[in-house]
């Protein structure tokens, strides 16, 4: 985990050529990209919905902690083990 | 919230999420490793209209399908690209065209653009004009070179596509740096298969192990300098590797080919395995093409597997490998894939590779794609 990817005031967003969406015959948000698609699990696909470039790490933990039940800390841990992940695999950049 | 947020699965779950329209087989090259039949030309009378693959695109949405692939021949060739095209991105397709590049116009692009086209594989042979012209048996490297840096204005996400045997394998280098220079994504270095007109031409083409693990060497040292810049795919030629492919992920599994003709395969070689019955979305509906049809349950799962695969521990890993290649190689399209170093007929893989790498030996010209250069009598003896 790096100081960068998890820094609070970062506003994650989809990066370009990646396509994000609802997919009813998957029953699962899926991601698509040149040669690729991915599905993303329940949390994955909520944690990615809310990464618009507008809004920042911490507010987007804070939202999902409204938003699920959960020890809040766990959200938190949750969130920005995916988001390193999600940057490292280049779906999302700062 | 679960705890674990990096789980990501992709299942099929028996649904044909990967699509691939052959929209048509006519093309302006001669490319002598073309995967195309050999009768490619018989095609051209018989491709389905607009209508038809629309409603092709229809069904196989409602099949689960997501991604798609116009190709061919040359998908630019057929005039209402951009009307399918824009038909598919309607229906939620994430929508990819692989060409040539040949006849990209700057007219086309901003239409295709305007129809919602996501990606673009562009192919390239060399970074030389005279030797991809003479590859491909045509003035096309410098339209290639256009089509590029069209591609990238337009801001679309690209592909480079170089299809890879003993002709250019040593382009490698060059070849990314000219890529890494446009700011092009994703390079992949496809080590071709030996079908149809590359099968024909196997002997010229193969390049050498030593030749292979070169370019693999040159790949890593260009993965550790671009890092994220650039994904570098290098397909495995399965020749030398003694594992076979997973081909298609297993046949009927996510892929789903569609010919000019409307005939639905497993893959796009399929043709080539006698004695299975191919049929239409002109006679037939989709679904009951890819889940009833005995074509697609052929060699579905790993029920029909034969040994040694069934008693082997890699099974549910490759399948059995590719059923073309154990059909062209072994006679029967139900064996282990050869390539396979447990398959009881890999020395005919291992004869292919050893002649490659003869040194003093007879070379024969390239074969060039073209109507009625060789009959499929050929593949009959």
């Amino acid at each position: 985990m790096t100081i960068t990817s998890t820094a609070t005031d970062r506003r994650p967003q989809l990066s370009p050529h990646f396509m994000f969406r609802w997919e009813a015959s998957q029953d699962a948000y899926i991601l698509l990209y040149p040669e690729g698609l991915i599905k993303l699990n329940p949390s994955a696909g909520e944690i990615l919905k809310r990464c618009d470039g507008e809004h920042t790490v911490a507010e987007l933990i804070a939202d999902l902690q409204d938003a699920f039940p959960g020890p809040a800390d766990d959200i938190d841990q949750g969130v920005r083990a995916f988001l390193d992940v999600a940057t490292d695999k280049g779906w999302l950049h700062a | 919230m679960p705890k674990d947020s990096n789980g990501l699965t992709l299942d099929g779950q028996g649904k044909p999420l990967w699509l691939s329209l052959e929209i048509t087989y006519r093309c302006p090259l001669k490319c002598s490793w073309c995967n195309n039949p050999l009768d490619f030309d018989d095609y051209a009378a018989c491709e389905l209209s607009t209508d038809e693959w629309k409603r092709v695109l229809r069904e196989s949405r409602e099949l689960g399908a997501l991604q798609l692939g116009f190709t061919g021949g040359e998908p630019l060739q057929r005039t209402d690209l951009e009307e399918l095209v824009a038909y598919a991105n309607d229906l939620g397709f994430y929508t990819n065209l692989i060409t040539s590049g040949i006849g990209l116009t700057e007219a086309r692009l901003v239409a295709l653009k305007a129809a919602g086209l996501k990606q673009i594989q562009l192919s390239l042979q060399a970074t030389e004009a005279a030797v991809t012209d003479a590859l491909v048996g045509a003035t096309a490297h410098e339209r290639k070179l256009d089509a590029a840096r069209r591609i990238k204005a337009h801001g679309f996400p690209m592909v480079l596509n170089m299809p890879v045997f003993r002709q250019n394998i040593g382009m490698t280098d060059a070849m990314i740096a000219w890529a890494a220079e446009l700011g092009i994504e994703y390079i992949e270095f496809a080590n071709i298969q030996y079908y149809n007109w590359a099968l024909v031409n196997r002997d010229e083409l193969m390049p050498t192990l030593e030749q292979v693990r070169e370019a693999e060497q040159v790949v890593q040292r260009w993965r550790d300098k671009l890092g994220k810049k650039m994904t570098i795919y290098f397909v495995i030629p399965d020749y030398y590797e003694g594992r076979p492919k997973a081909c298609m992920n297993g046949w009927g599994a996510i892929h789903l080919t569609i010919a000019p003709d409307g005939v639905a395969m497993p893959c796009q070689e399929a043709r080539v395995i006698p004695g299975l019955e191919f049929e239409s979305v002109r006679d037939k509906p989709l679904a009951w093409l890819w889940h009833e049809s005995p074509l697609f349950r052929k060699y579905r799962g790993l029920d029909w597997l034969p040994e040694p695969c069934v008693s082997c521990d890699e099974k549910e890993k490759d399948f059995g490998g590719c059923r073309c290649q154990a059909f062209l190689l072994t006679g029967d399209a139900g064996n282990t894939d050869p390539a396979c170093g447990r398959s009881p007929h890999h020395a005919r893989v291992r004869e292919a590779a050893d002649t490659a790498a003869r040194p003093l030996r007879f070379r024969k010209p390239l074969f060039k794609r073209a109507a009625g250069t060789v009959t499929t009598a050929f593949l009959e003896d």
